[in-house]
């Protein structure tokens, strides 16, 4: 008696594993679709990026996901078939690989490591490390004055390694998991400067409750140039491309920048072109 | 595949890893026993004071604490443990203030139970002789508590080390500060994850093995 329950609950097991596996092959099927239909198409996109990617009451804002919209208009759907989810920068490579995201557009710097594990369409922003301090602070003109000051960034971060490695060795860097715990310091003077790519830095300090506070430092250290990281070897890129194309052609690219980092003075660069990578 | 490894002090993030778990290990071990004592003490106040500090410390999540000790006693109430402003130092000693201020309370718990352990008889004899309470504890409890309670006391401290990786919350450069470093840089998540889960078994486990064995050897026999 006993034996044969043990059979009969494997044999369960087992058909609810290929059953499992077949709706995974069905998945399979729809996500490479490119036009039209009830097909839905799942976007990769920062959640906690306020204009840039974040995840509102009302549903999803910022440039990013302006850009993944429009993006994804030009692919044939629309704007109810999108299935957003978040992809952490840690977790972005493994979602692309394992295809739980058709493509992710969530402030992904392209570089050569991330290359040999996936494809990147764009570049579509040129972004830069940049410092965010007080709006009374005119001690900071350039990378050296960093040296004396105490500065803060995500743990982890390449713009905290930057600080570190190159930009500014002697300065003191606080490592906290979120740019929020940073700008808490940032606000009482813990802190003097934080350290990142200024459009995310624009898009904190175009957040209401900081509105006059933070200004931006503009000293442009380094070059990010922002992808949208597609599996490798997909077809999408090249349609991607197309559509990034269009969407700096029609002018729209320009008012989803003003419209969402804008506030901040944010000075952005001229949208970059497609497949030039500045180091 | 491993050659990236070159790149990063693996081998000194650990080190900041071992040396934050045996300054709290220390730490605890200290202002645990001492929580203890207040805990079965006959004085009331000490009594309540502990308890209360086991009941809420315990229950709140650790990296609140680390946290709350950065953005709260540095940024804002200026406790500075005599770092002069160097943030390495200070965020270190910081999270060692926080881990032992926790595991103090999973201390306490653990050595309470080894102190039930020891026949009521022996305190009450212990009191008969004309002994005071700390001579009580101190000479007769104390000594047969600790060990009885090796083995939750090594849970304690296995656990410790594992919770030193929160320490990443405010940026000490331990192992798991390098592991995100890794992880932005190399587009690895796996294999990253795995060598550091090894390195925490290569301390955890012999940690383990050898104060299971000084548990057994040690154990009062009643």
């Amino acid at each position: 008696m006993k034996l044969r329950k043990v059979t009969a609950a494997s044999a369960a097991v087992l058909a609810l594993a290929v059953t499992a596996t077949a709706c995974g092959g069905s998945d399979d099927g729809k996500d490479t679709g490119s036009s039209g239909g009830d097909k839905k198409i799942t976007i990769g996109i920062k959640f906690d990026q306020p204009g840039l990617g974040q995840k509102t009451p009302d549903g999803y804002a910022g440039f990013d996901v302006d850009v993944a919209t429009y993006v994804a208009k030009e692919l044939g759907y629309s704007e109810d078939q999108i299935e957003w989810k978040e992809s952490k920068s840690a977790d972005r490579e493994t979602m692309l690989q394992r295809g739980d995201v058709d493509f992710i557009a969530a402030t992904y710097s392209i570089t050569p490591e991330r290359q040999e594990k996936v494809d990147f369409a764009g570049p579509y922003l040129l972004a830069h490390q940049d410092v965010l301090i007080r709006a009374d602070d005119e001690s900071i003109k350039s990378a050296e004055d960093l040296n004396s000051k105490n500065l803060c960034s995500v743990t982890g971060s390449t713009s905290a390694q930057n600080v570190k490695d190159k930009l500014a060795p002697k300065a003191q860097l606080q490592e906290y998991p979120t740019y929020s715990a940073c700008l808490s310091g940032l606000q009482n003077k813990a802190i003097d400067a934080l350290t990142t790519d200024d459009s995310i830095l624009a898009g904190y300090a175009a957040q209401s409750q900081f509105k006059g506070k933070f200004k931006l430092a503009g000293l442009k250290m380094t070059n990010e140039n922002y992808g949208i990281g597609v599996k490798k070897g997909s077809d999408l890129k090249t349609k991607i491309n197309e559509a990034l194309e269009a969407m700096v052609a029609d002018g729209s690219w320009q008012k989803a920048v003003d419209a969402n980092l804008g506030p901040a003075n944010y000075e952005n660069e001229p949208a970059p072109k497609i497949g030039d990578i500045k180091s | 595949m491993f050659d990236f490894l070159e790149d990063y002090d693996l081998l000194g993030a650990f080190w900041t890893t071992v040396q934050l778990a045996l300054l709290s290990a220390v730490g605890s071990l200290i202002w645990g026993t001492l929580l203890a004592g207040m805990r079965v003490g006959p004085v009331p106040l000490m009594r309540g004071f502990g308890t209360a500090y086991v009941n809420i410390v315990r229950n709140i999540p650790l990296t609140v604490i680390i946290l709350f000790t950065s953005l709260g006693l540095y940024q804002t109430l200026n406790v500075s443990l005599g770092a002069d402003g160097v943030v390495e130092t200070l965020n270190f000693r910081l999270s060692v203030l926080g881990l032992i201020a926790y595991t103090s309370a999973f201390v306490c718990e653990a050595l309470r139970s080894g102190i039930n352990t020891v026949p009521v008889g022996q305190a009450e004899a212990a009191r008969a002789i004309g002994l005071s309470f700390g001579q009580v504890l101190r000479l007769v409890v104390l000594p047969q508590a600790f060990r009885a309670s090796v083995g939750p006391l090594t849970n304690v401290l296995i656990a410790l080390t594992k919770n030193t990786t929160v320490a990443a919350a405010i940026g000490v450069a331990e192992a798991a500060t390098l592991m995100k470093k890794m992880i932005e840089n190399e587009a690895q998540l796996l294999l990253i994850s795995a060598v550091i889960a090894l390195g925490f078994v290569i301390l955890t486990l012999p940690t383990g093995l050898i104060l299971g064995w000084v548990g057994k050897k040690v154990a009062v026999k009643r």
